[in-house]
């Protein structure tokens, strides 16, 4: 809890706060980390393994080759959501499953699997960006910042 | 052929586990550590450092989502070479369009035909 909002408690409330975080199961960092190196390596390795392939018989080179990889990555994890597979690996993964582009399918396919029940535009159209959203926006803003700062300062182009 | 592999696992390991630290040490929700890494990979990529790294890394620098960032910069930067100012606005989703119109299309026909599980 911040400390702004812990002012406005009275004394024993903070008392149980303090409490409370006492209680509170540590993070196994050091497993969880394992985990996510084996998940995230793991899913990387298949992404390698797609993107020799386009090089191989798709006639892409090493730099082109990434987006198809990309996509084949998100067709996949969006099945594997559908399964409801991909959910149980992200709950042993951790941060292995979230961090990898599919993890970003994976929140956009969930959200709007998950919202249909509230109608096709409001709850699959509407919801589909509530966990994708913020990685576009901030993405987009970054890049466009970065845009911005090569053209002032950048003499080649 | 058998490095680009070991390298991919690695980098793209490694990766994972700043995230990881990021939920578990800094208590980010997995939101906030997602846009961390984009913002991360734009900056990287503005520098002129992910290119190589991705020379370097194959697989494991362009499956995590710091790659996103770097596309998007990508694709504003080589707009802006060859249209100017606007270009930054006109290219930043050049690159990133097979990304996220997959993701769109195959989320939006998952849920019009299957139910939640679980």
């Amino acid at each position: 809890m911040p400390n702004n909002r812990m002012k406005n408690l009275t004394p024993v409330q903070q008392e149980y706060q303090e409490l409370a975080k006492q209680e509170e199961p540590k993070r196994p960092l050091f497993r969880n980390s394992i985990r996510a190196f084996l998940a995230g390596g793991v899913i990387c390795l298949i992404g390698q393994g797609i993107q020799e392939a386009f090089i191989r018989w798709g006639g892409f080179d090493q730099k082109s080759a990434g987006n198809p990889t990309v996509a084949v990555l998100i067709i996949i994890a969006t099945i594997l959501t559908i399964l409801g597979v991909y959910d149980k690996i992200a709950q042993w993964a951790g941060a292995g499953s979230t961090v990898p582009v599919t993890g970003f399918a994976n929140t956009m396919a969930s959200s709007a699997l998950e919202h249909k029940s509230e109608g096709m535009v409001l709850g699959v159209g509407a919801r589909m960006f509530e966990l994708a959203g913020p990685v576009i926006v901030f993405g987009t803003v970054s890049a466009f910042a970065v845009g911005i700062l090569h053209w002032l300062f950048n003499p080649t182009i | 052929m058998f490095m680009d592999f070991f390298w991919a696992f690695v980098i793209g390991g490694l990766i994972c586990v700043f995230g990881q630290i990021c939920f578990d040490v800094f208590k980010l929700s997995p939101a906030h550590t997602m846009s961390l890494l984009v913002v991360l990979g734009a900056a990287a990529g503005g520098l002129g450092l992910y290119e190589p790294f991705i020379k370097f890394a194959g697989a494991g620098a362009t499956v995590p989502i710091t790659s996103f960032g770097n596309s998007l910069v990508q694709g504003a930067l080589s707009e802006l070479k060859l249209n100017g100012f606007v270009g930054v606005i006109t290219g930043i989703f050049e690159v990133t369009s097979a990304g996220i119109s997959s993701a769109i299309i195959f989320s939006f026909f998952a849920a019009f035909f299957f139910k939640p599980k679980g």
